[in-house]
């Protein structure tokens, strides 16, 4: 699957993280850092990511 | 065929969006119809408060909409959502519900999802300069009246009010929150937390009055001064009412509901004395086995998403054993601060500082809140992001009944 963060309106809130550990990390200056093809198995979690952004910045494109 | 059933999902916002997706998930293929009161596809609110009433790129109330609209999944993409028709009333025995309009459609699954409205003051004086914060209208009819130099009372120290305050103060307005109860966001925060905040919002210029409600608002046709009960007036060109709010239930009258404090229902989120209605987001009163076993309304916004998926299960009669035990989370972002809740923090009666010091918000403190030695809530007032899966999971741990 492929994934997009739009940066301008992500606040680093780091909810993703919580619920798709393997796909979002919040690195040691507060930073959001993802991998943008992850693996077809953490389809529900990302789902779940980009239901929970408190700022909706969480994109799924295929 | 019960595939075929038809999904009537009253109100159409985050947990009314939610439930279709969670349907959809689950395999549900009939028809699902969203009513809406609103004239927009779902669209997130926390903004309202902040940035969409900071800045002024959104001209309409259909460009702030589209702004703010929720990431809908593919799979909702047949899903009917009847905009700006609101349900008038139900009838659960029949299973039909009445539109505005006064046309009538039957339904085989209900999902209550009407939400919430601001609870108004019923005090004197003009309409007119008086604003809440809930929908896009509204916050573009308070960016509206913001004339340079405009004077704002805020009523109401919650979050929504101190939010709001902070935004207008970062406009350069003059700003004066009024709260009768004490210091702004106690309820959740706690005395010192709250106090502590209210001196980082003051000392950002915010001026508060603690300890005094409204008696009336003044001026000739439009509000030009708030009288509080100390007989003081205020002069405000603009009047933010952030007093709570008000639960969307009046539809379901009549039918023998609870209804005294939202929409009673059961762990599993069906409505108490139904089999084919379930409530979700705001106005669910449902028991959390986290805390207690004492239904109450949670108006977090994690609550839309977590109530959508179970009450989807329970309504399509998904076996689940599980107790249904959400930790309810939400933030806000107050000038330079930015604090996360998860749990119920509200029902503690202790709270133990865990790191920082109440002196220096801005470096980061985290507390704990507790009733009778069991871990209720934290609060983290600008911790780092990547320490918030570790708080949210030591929460886990040792509040989920064994």
């Amino acid at each position: 699957m492929r994934i997009t963060v739009d940066l301008a309106k992500c606040q680093d809130h780091g909810q993703c993280a919580i619920a798709a550990p393997l796909v979002f990390t919040m690195n040691d200056d507060g930073k959001l850092e993802y991998i943008g093809n992850p693996d077809d198995s953490e389809r529900d979690n990302v789902e779940e990511a980009a239901d929970v952004c408190p700022a909706q910045a969480i994109f799924i494109e295929v | 065929m019960t595939s075929q059933r038809h999904v009537a999902v009253v109100g159409g916002s985050l947990a009314g969006l939610r439930s279709a997706e969670q349907l959809r998930a689950l395999g549900h293929i009939g028809p699902i119809t969203v009513f809406s009161a609103e004239a927009h596809l779902p669209y997130n609110r926390p903004p309202l408060s902040k940035e969409a009433l900071r800045e002024s790129d959104s001209a309409t109330a259909e460009e702030l909409a589209a702004r703010l609209a929720f990431r809908r999944r593919s799979s909702v993409s047949n899903v009917d959502f009847r905009l700006g028709e609101p349900v008038a009333s139900a009838d659960l025995r029949n299973r039909r519900l009445t539109v505005k309009s006064g046309a009538a459609i039957e339904y085989d699954l209900l999902v209550v999802a009407t939400g919430l409205r601001p609870r108004r003051l019923a005090v004197p004086g003009p309409e007119r300069g008086r604003h809440v914060l809930r929908t896009v209208a509204d916050c573009l009819g308070l960016r509206t009246a913001l004339r340079p130099g405009a004077r704002a009372v805020v009523v109401g120290g919650g979050f929504i009010g101190c939010e709001a305050a902070a935004t207008l103060r970062s406009l350069g307005h003059d700003v004066t929150v009024v709260e009768p109860a004490g210091p702004p966001m106690q309820r959740v925060l706690g005395t010192d937390m709250a106090a502590a905040v209210q001196g980082h919002l003051a000392a950002a210029g915010i001026d508060f009055v603690i300890g005094t409600g409204v008696e009336c608002f003044t001026g000739d046709g439009v509000v030009t001064g708030v009288t509080l009960g100390t007989g003081e007036t205020l002069a405000a060109d603009v009047v933010v009412e952030a007093i709570g709010s008000v639960c969307n239930t009046e539809w379901l009258g009549g039918q023998g509901l609870d209804l005294s404090d939202g929409v009673l229902t059961d762990n599993r989120l069906a409505v108490a004395g139904t089999t084919d209605v379930v409530a979700v987001g705001d106005v669910a009163r449902f028991p959390n086995p986290l805390f207690d076993d004492v239904p109450r309304r949670v108006e977090h916004w994690s609550i839309p998403t977590d109530t959508a998926k179970r009450a989807a299960a329970t309504l399509l009669g998904t076996p689940d054993d599980t107790p249904f035990a959400p930790i309810p989370a939400f933030w806000s972002n107050q000038f330079d601060l930015r604090l996360q809740s998860y749990g119920s923090p509200a029902l503690a009666d202790e709270i133990q500082l865990e790191e920082g010091t109440l002196d220096d918000l801005t470096g980061g403190v985290i507390a704990t809140y507790h009733r009778g030695q069991r871990h209720v809530g934290t609060v983290a007032v600008n911790a780092l992001p990547a320490h918030h899966r570790e708080l949210r999971e030591a929460f886990t741990a040792t509040a989920v009944p064994a």
